[in-house]
């Protein structure tokens, strides 16, 4: 006993981990404070919430540039993950900034929201530096298990219930999946080291080919690509999506689904690299399937909400295409592409937020007829997150899908680039519709009831500014996205 | 004499983009008083149309292959840079942007509807088209060329006539998904291009280099033409074109709009055919067939027209079938024929939409059966009208007699038949126009007109000078012909 905890404990640096400690403090502190502040006082709580972010990020960015390794090679806080733990971390102040006046129009003005926030992203840090498949899966947990109450915030409501519960349900399954997954590929390499497993199975060759690689291979992919909402594992994206409080549901769709894309790559390009043309392929399949039935099914949707929803599934088949690249310009083309989303996302949900109206009675298209000329600043935003979601220069939305799609062709799938600048095409059509209500149709509504809280305008402000910046001066970016790559 | 001796070391290129740009924030900014950004937007593309008559004067001459370049680096990670350069051809495009949007500010001088917003799409418009005469780097003409669209939704879709939303939509779909078509090949033929050379690079210069195996060439080909096939229209790919033009607003926007369609032929000029030699040579045929089967259908759908200003959109397909025929033809007369029409078409089409615009607002309709008997009610309008009518049937001596006729000339004497069946074309064109002008000024006037004022001071001042460049295009077209000699690529 007393031998292992000396295991256990060896090679701690706690530098290697310091980012997300510093924000699990904040949000224990946090936890402890909210039981002295009076009921439906909120403002505190934001406003820790939001110095604990920035703290963190001032600790993030110390570490570019430095890598730290510590718990026996089981945390390694690499630019890989400083890359990703920035884009968290922006995913939580933007939502965070975009909650409080929401949550008090809904009635719902509790404290325990921010902690929960903040426990997320850390879960979602461990996730981006974890090399080992234990600290992978906790930071999952952490990341899921907050994320399943959020997901049922609202409790009074029951569309916010079933979109807590049944994440919850299917969110488990597929944990048992990702967990059977890596007990196989404990078994067959006796080590859940990610550069062990892969320097193993490179040593032991005739084990690629073996049933139970293959079978603890997939079931993995199963586990992450349930998280990335990839098709066929995305069926609990909508109702989830769409149930969830508003601000909730642009968190979840920029950060964890980032958080699963990093230990997804990391996972892939460490162990499984002797196996690349193999899961290049499967991937191939599954990024088609995605972004087609995700575009497909999101024309259909009179709900902007649900809309969003869907086409967040097509976003993330784009993200799979640089992953099937797996290529420098494919991979650090994912980093940038989770970045670059994850401000013209929460900028539109942020636009949700104001037009909603109390019970979120005012998500339909016709709900924005007119919008541009009643709040024109309210409309450029929405059409500058738009036309970014759309994959129009010059901003954030062409830059990324740019970087990617030229990895894959670059990569020589020229076919998958091919239907992907299909698919946006496809996508035009149904971001559009909400162009056409907001300018093109006569205002029906007077839009009274949209108030501007200074912190969602912060929120709009800083998407917009993300998005043009990354549209129009991405070098920068797209350089740090290159020296991130393993 | 190179041009650096007789101009000012100044980014000419960027204050022909950034220019209207900032005008455009002017007026957004002084949305409050009308009657300043009336002036705000005519001060601002009359000083873009003397940047470019003072470019025009001191560079036509230059020597070597561009008469200007700005260069600067931009996205190094890809090899993107900010490159911008004026030849022959893009000089003159510019100079036709420029002063149609002249033109387009004094016609919106009467909108009624959110003036400011509609004189500010105007502006970006311009900056969108300049970008895309002055890019020579792929990204950049690239982000120009889809930038350029988004004005052009608005301007359609808020202002435009009934179906302005189908229209919008529909031009916007259309379009976008043709380039996406390019975005692919352009990121292959860079990598393509970067496996052979070593160094990665979207600058035209250096993809020029590039040497592709041809069934390669004929897929990259095949992306960058559907992009401008598309736009230019090239039949089949047409179909948006009269919806856009005929929905596109009166005050204003519709003679901008036909710019949109040269940015099509100017990309093949520029891009698609110099990248993609060989491809080029073998689908000649094919696109001479394109342009010639869109040069009769065209001219007999605008025959079939009673909606005056779908007969003009109709006449444009029409008209750029002859400007494609002669750039098919591949001999120096005939392309300088295509660029010289292309640009008077701009002149005599955009007068068209001008003095239909003003007709419109006087009698409430552009149907033929409702219309008529203008002559007698309002002279000197019918008197313009008659004359550019004219001058796009191709009467000798006015603008674009000079470039039809060379277009026909070259395409003779290299390919006789291509030429010959061209011929009773032109014919139509004379057949339609004259439908349209007999339907319009004489014949009688319906019974129930209230009377109709004659042309104001305003709108002579749009007209005059298009008059007057109409006729002097058309004595002397060589002015315009001469900064073509020097242009590179092409034969």
């Amino acid at each position: 006993m007393e031998n292992l905890v000396q295991i256990a404990l060896q090679n701690v640096n706690l530098a290697a981990i310091m980012p997300s400690l510093v924000l699990v403090c904040f949000g224990m502190g946090l936890l402890l404070i909210n039981v002295f502040l009076p009921r439906g006082t909120t403002r505190p709580a934001v406003w820790i919430s939001l110095v604990g972010i920035v703290v963190t990020a001032v600790v993030t960015v110390q570490g570019w540039g430095n890598p730290q390794y510590g718990f026996s090679d089981a945390v390694a806080l690499d630019n890989f993950a400083t890359f990703f733990n920035v884009t968290f971390l922006l995913a939580a102040a933007l939502t965070i900034l975009m909650s409080d006046d929401y949550l008090r129009r809904e009635g719902y003005a509790v404290n325990e929201y921010y902690p929960l926030i903040l426990f997320t992203t850390a879960g979602a840090m461990w996730m981006a530096s974890g090399t080992d498949m234990m600290t992978i899966f906790l930071g999952l947990e952490v990341m899921s298990i907050s994320l399943y109450v959020l997901a049922g915030f609202f409790r009074g409501q029951s569309a916010s219930n079933e979109a807590g519960l049944k994440y919850f349900l299917l969110g488990a399954f597929s944990t048992g999946f990702l967990l059977y997954g890596m007990a196989l590929i404990y078994g067959v390499t006796g080590s859940t080291r990610l550069t062990e497993i892969g320097a193993y199975l490179n040593s032991h060759s005739s084990l690629l080919a073996n049933p139970m690689t293959l079978a603890g291979l997939v079931l993995l992919s199963i586990g992450f690509l349930f998280k990335l909402g990839a098709a066929p594992f995305h069926m609990w994206t909508p109702d989830v999506y769409q149930g969830a409080p508003t601000p909730v549901t642009a968190f979840m769709s920029a950060g964890p689904k980032a958080a699963a894309f990093a230990a997804f790559l990391r996972t892939l390009e460490y162990c499984f690299f002797g196996l690349k043309p193999e899961w290049s392929a499967m991937l191939w399949v599954l990024a088609v399937l995605t972004m087609t039935v995700g575009n497909v099914i999101a024309i259909s949707q009179t709900n902007i909400k649900r809309m969003l929803a869907y086409s967040s599934i097509s976003h993330a088949g784009y993200a799979l295409v640089g992953l099937v690249a797996a290529n420098e310009i494919g991979y650090s083309g994912v980093l940038f592409y989770m970045l670059a989303y994850t401000f013209m996302n929460i900028g539109a949900f942020a636009v949700l937020i104001l037009v909603g109206k109390q019970g979120e009675e005012n998500l339909t298209l016709e709900g924005f007829a007119g919008l541009g000329y009643k709040r024109p600043l309210l409309g450029v935003a929405m059409s500058v997150f738009l036309f970014a979601l759309m994959g129009l220069p010059p901003t954030a939305g062409f830059a990324g899908k740019f970087y990617i799609f030229a990895g894959a062709v670059k990569a020589g799938y020229i076919w998958l680039a091919i239907i992907g600048v299909l698919n946006s095409a496809v996508s035009l059509y149904y971001y559009l519709r909400v162009m056409v209500y907001m300018y093109f149709r006569d205002p029906t509504e007077d839009y009274a009831w949209i108030s501007l809280p200074v912190s969602v305008l912060a929120t709009i402000i800083l998407a917009v500014i993300g998005c043009l910046y990354l549209g129009i001066l991405p070098n920068e970016v797209m350089a740090m996205a290159k020296t991130a790559i393993f | 004499m190179t041009a650096a001796t007789t101009l000012p070391q100044f980014p000419w290129l960027s204050l022909l983009i950034g220019l209207p740009l900032a005008g455009a924030l002017l007026c957004l900014l002084h949305r409050r008083s009308r009657q300043e950004c009336r002036w705000l937007a005519l001060a601002t593309t009359l000083a873009t149309l003397a940047i470019c008559i003072g470019l025009f004067v001191a560079c036509r001459h230059g020597d070597g292959p561009w008469l200007l370049r700005e260069d600067a680096a931009w996205i190094p990670r890809f090899g993107i840079r900010y490159t911008l350069g004026l030849d022959g051809l893009s000089l003159l495009l510019t100079l036709l942007t420029a002063g149609l949007h002249v033109v387009a500010v004094l016609l919106a001088w009467p909108e009624q509807r959110r003036l400011p917003q509609f004189l500010a799409l105007l502006l970006v418009l311009e900056s969108g088209l300049m970008g895309v005469f002055l890019a020579v780097d792929l990204v950049l003409f690239y982000l120009f060329w889809e930038v350029m669209l988004l004005p052009m939704l608005f301007l359609i879709g808020i202002w435009g006539g009934e179906n302005r939303r189908r229209a919008a939509v529909r031009f916007f779909l259309y379009t976008l998904a043709g380039s996406l078509a390019m975005l692919v090949a352009m990121i292959a033929l860079y990598l393509l291009h970067g496996a052979q050379s070593g160094s990665y690079s979207f600058a035209l210069a250096d993809l020029l280099q590039t040497r592709l195996p041809l069934t390669q060439e004929y897929l990259l080909f095949g992306g960058f033409m559907l992009a401008f096939a598309i736009k230019a229209p090239l039949v089949p790919f047409h179909t948006w074109q009269p919806d856009a033009l005929s929905e596109a607003p009166a005050n204003g926007a519709v003679d901008v709009t036909g710019l949109l369609l040269k940015t099509g032929i100017y990309g093949m000029i520029r891009f698609a055919f110099p990248l993609f030699p060989n491809a080029t040579r073998d689908a000649l045929p094919l696109l001479a067939a394109l342009a010639l089967v869109g040069l009769f259908h065209a001219a007999w759908s605008a025959y079939r027209q009673d909606d005056v200003k779908r007969i003009l959109a109709y006449s444009s397909i029409s008209h750029l079938g002859l400007v494609l025929l002669g750039l098919a033809a591949w001999n120096t007369t005939a392309w300088q024929g295509s660029v010289l029409l292309m640009v008077t078409h701009g002149i005599v089409t955009g007068a068209l939409f001008a003095v239909v615009a003003m007709l419109r607002s006087r009698t409430g309709t552009r149907n033929l059966n409702e219309l008529g008997g203008l002559w007698g009610a309002a002279p000197q309008l019918s008197a313009c009208f008659l004359f550019f009518a004219l001058a796009s049937l191709g009467l000798p001596g006015l603008a674009n007699f000079a470039g039809e006729i060379l277009v026909l000339l070259g395409t003779f004497r290299s390919q006789p038949l291509w030429a010959l069946l061209a011929l009773p074309g032109l014919v139509f064109t004379a057949a339609y126009l004259l439908r349209l002008v007999q339907g319009t000024l004489w014949g009688p006037a319906p019974a129930a007109r209230a009377a109709i004022p004659d042309l104001t001071v305003r709108e002579w001042l749009v007209l005059l000078p298009l008059i007057v460049l109409t006729v002097w295009l058309g004595l002397a077209p060589a002015p315009l012909l001469a900064p073509l000699a020097a242009v590179g690529g092409l034969p």
